[in-house]
């Protein structure tokens, strides 16, 4: 069986043009008009279906193609500002993006560290000269970034990392160990933290560093599906120029604590994913014959997925109203990272005998699996949303 | 379990303990069989892969107990092969088309099916080779096809990769069987899946139990966190729960009783593997690390010789 389609795709592909249903509820969401349409013709005519994994280096290039393809569109990264590739689009905007972008079934954004974690964190903390060194390449998947924030030592307790910066003329070296790096087998730079000093939350410097450099030994990472989706990063003296470091000296706790929501939260799982996937799961499911064993399941699969929908629509109406994202995002982290068990879960209870072959549903359950391990475990998450937002004695 | 029972379980314990099975899986996984064919003989010494077999074919006549037993064990240590086609299923199936045995006549070719037992459950029984078929719709692909007889022939044809690598399935073009709904020879596979999985589960607990004890975060083990104790808790409730119902079904073989091991082993399992990975964290994620080699098999044996809701389906409609 084909590893790369799920095989129920058919049934599920949109109409040309938005509904009468959509186009009230993109109105009265604020959706720029015709943003929709327009997005939904270019992903129609021009996405790619099918491609090698990602996490292969003959699909890395062809995943950083289709990026190219997106940033000629201006549609690589919507809410960013037109200088850097952008569109200065609203937050809606860029949700009905990632509906149509899931809906579509384009494919996986080979560009999401950059373009999900680190690019919030430098409209928060950069300078400008690093907003415009580092965003158009990332836009463009010219340059794919790697997260390096864990060690073998440190996962949940992030702030025992070890891994040092040393101050040197110009700027600082690397030494130590990086762990579990998400697409760092075929990334070209990477963002982490790095112990400058002593002080367990003060001692801590965010960076941005090249990966192709002497002094960096990259060990790629077998996952549960025999891909080498992440990796370990060894340093032994690698360079970081002081124009790479972000903010000061000494914050990176801080600012990693300010923007991990948007990695739990909307920026690194929006809703359209879940909603696609749903949408998907049905069609699976009554292609193999509507089995009534499973219809309450299939049925609360969808009724989560457009809770998580509509419960994000509330939190970027709390954000353009002036709010922040708070442990509200520990929540959301949670709720989707179950959910999308749950969709794969009962996705294979569809597949029934045959749930046991290696393809897009069996790699989804997998992944799956580790929802609730990266982006902060969901016990720590849980404990954030007992002690922070019930204030329950810590 | 008597003490010959217990003993068995030591002796097949201590084998797979000390043969290294996580290499063998590997090797078996990237297409070299030939350790994993060698633990099989091993296995075979000790009598598992003689246990359905009558005594007039060299086998063992054992009781569905010690299969079971063997089955768990061969669970625990993530042991590759197609064990429960070769061990359950096939000499089963033979068995029970013999003429003198065959509950439908229509189903019992006679000469053909007397030559098959004595063609192959003495080999099946010396353990000189192993067996596997498929069984749609339940078993749509047989396992292992390359390193195994097709007793029931047909032809290997394409092969498609399983979520579990040391699983080589193929479509088998013209099988020459049909198996029935009640099907002894299924219901000793489903058995014989239910008591793997309680094995596998078994195992991933304990590997968890382990790691738990010694992974520190935050200055102290992680198995000191409540979360993660209630994780591995919940685990242990399930198994324990499952076992029984497997032993039952061993001594009834009722159908439904049959319905009922599979579908709590296999739900224990998956608990097994869903918790266990989650209070390992990211090192569990990687086919490095020997959990993955217990959770994918566990995957893959769930919809197994009969899938969750048939079972529950078939329970139901027998009560
Ligand atoms: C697929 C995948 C991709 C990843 N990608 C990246 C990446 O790109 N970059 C990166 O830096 N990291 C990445 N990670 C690593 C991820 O951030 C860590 O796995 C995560 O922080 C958990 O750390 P750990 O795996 O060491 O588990 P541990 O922290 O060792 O946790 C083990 C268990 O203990 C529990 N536990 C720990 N502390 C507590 C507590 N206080 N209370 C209750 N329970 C607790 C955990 O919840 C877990 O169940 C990735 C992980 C995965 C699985």
């Amino acid at each position: 069986m084909d590893r790369l389609s799920y095989d129920a795709a058919a049934g599920t592909t949109p109409s040309a043009t938005a509904s009468a249903g959509e186009a009230r509820g993109d109105a009265a969401r604020g959706v720029t008009p015709g943003f929709r349409d327009e997005v939904r013709a270019f992903l129609s005519e021009h996405a790619p279906h099918g491609l090698p994994s990602l996490d292969t280096a003959e699909g890395n290039l062809l995943h950083r193609e289709w990026e190219r393809q997106l940033y000629d569109a201006r549609l690589a990264a919507v809410s960013w500002p037109a200088e850097f590739g952008g569109r200065d689009a609203s937050l809606m905007d860029w949700l009905t993006f990632e509906e149509e972008y899931w809906a579509a079934d384009a494919p996986i954004r080979v560009g999401q560290n950059g373009l999900f974690l680190l690019a919030p964190t430098l409209f928060a903390h950069g300078t400008a000269e690093q907003l415009a060194r580092h965003l158009p390449g990332m836009a463009r998947a010219d340059d794919v970034w790697a997260q390096a924030w864990s060690e073998p030592e440190a996962g949940s307790d992030l702030a025992a990392i070890r891994s040092a910066a040393t101050k040197v003329d110009g700027g600082w070296t690397l030494h130590g160990q990086k762990t579990w790096s998400s697409r760092a087998a075929f990334a070209d730079k990477a963002f982490g933290l790095f112990r400058s000093s002593g002080e367990r939350h003060r001692g801590l410097t965010y960076v941005m560093f090249e990966l192709r450099q002497p002094g960096v030994t990259v060990r790629p990472i077998e996952q549960l599906n025999g891909e080498t989706g992440f990796a370990e990063i060894f340093l032994d003296g690698a360079f970081v120029a002081d124009e790479d470091v972000i903010g000061e000296p000494g914050e990176g706790w801080k600012i990693a604590m300010g923007t991990a929501s948007h990695e739990r939260g909307l920026s690194l799982r929006s809703p359209g994913r879940f909603v696609a996937t749903a949408r998907r799961l049905i069609a699976l499911w009554r292609e193999h014959g509507s089995d009534p064993l499973l219809r309450d399941r299939v049925a609360d699969c969808w009724i989560k997925a457009h809770a998580y929908q509509q419960h994000t629509f509330q939190t970027v109406a709390r954000l353009n109203a002036g709010g922040h994202l708070g442990a509200e995002s520990s929540a959301g982290k949670v709720f989707w990272s179950e959910l999308d068990i749950a969709l794969h879960e009962t996705a294979l209870d569809v597949l029934g005998p045959s749930a046991e072959l290696a393809n897009r549903w069996t790699d989804g359950y997998l992944f799956s699996l580790a929802g609730t391990i990266y982006a902060g475990t969901n016990e720590v998450q849980r404990n954030v949303i007992a002690e922070r937002l019930l204030g329950l004695p810590r | 379990m008597n003490p010959e029972q217990e003993q068995f379980r030591s002796s097949l314990h201590s084998l797979l303990a000390a043969s290294d099975v996580p290499s063998i899986a590997r090797a078996w996984a990237a297409g070299s069989c030939e350790p994993g064919l060698a633990m099989w003989r091993k296995l075979a010494d000790l009598g598992v892969t003689a246990l359905a077999i009558p005594a007039e074919y060299d086998g063992l006549e054992a009781t569905a107990t010690d299969l079971v037993i063997a089955f768990e064990e061969l669970g625990h240590h993530a042991v590759p092969g197609p064990a429960i086609e070769s061990v359950a299923v096939v000499p089963s199936l033979i068995l029970s088309r013999l003429p003198e045995t065959a509950a439908d006549p229509a189903v019992a070719r006679a000469s053909d099916v007397a030559s098959l037992a004595s063609q192959w459950l003495p080999r099946f029984a010396s353990g000189e080779t192993l067996a596997t078929l498929a069984w749609p719709p339940h078993q749509p692909f047989a396992v292992d096809a390359h390193i195994a007889a097709l007793p029931f022939g047909g032809t290997p044809g394409e092969t498609v990769a399983s979520v579990d690598p040391t699983r080589h399935l193929s479509h088998i073009e013209s099988e020459h069987f049909i198996g029935g709904r009640n099907d002894r020879a299924f219901d000793l596979g489903a058995l014989a899946c239910a008591a793997q999985l309680t094995g596998l589960g078994q195992a991933m607990l304990d590997l968890s139990v382990a790691y738990v004890q010694q992974r520190v975060q935050f200055g102290q083990p992680v198995g000191k966190f409540q979360a993660v104790k209630h994780h591995l808790a919940d685990v242990r409730i399930a198994l324990d729960f499952a076992r029984p119902l497997v032993y039952s079904a061993a001594e009834s073989l009722a159908p439904q009783d049959i319905s009922a091991a599979k579908v709590a082993a296999s739900a224990a399992a998956q608990l097994a593997a869903r918790s266990g990975l989650q209070v390992h964290g990211a090192i569990a994620y990687t086919r490095e690390y020997d959990f993955s080699l217990w959770l994918v098999k566990a995957r893959a044996l769930l919809p197994a010789w009969g899938t969750a809701s048939w079972h529950r389906n078939r329970l139901l409609e027998s009560l």
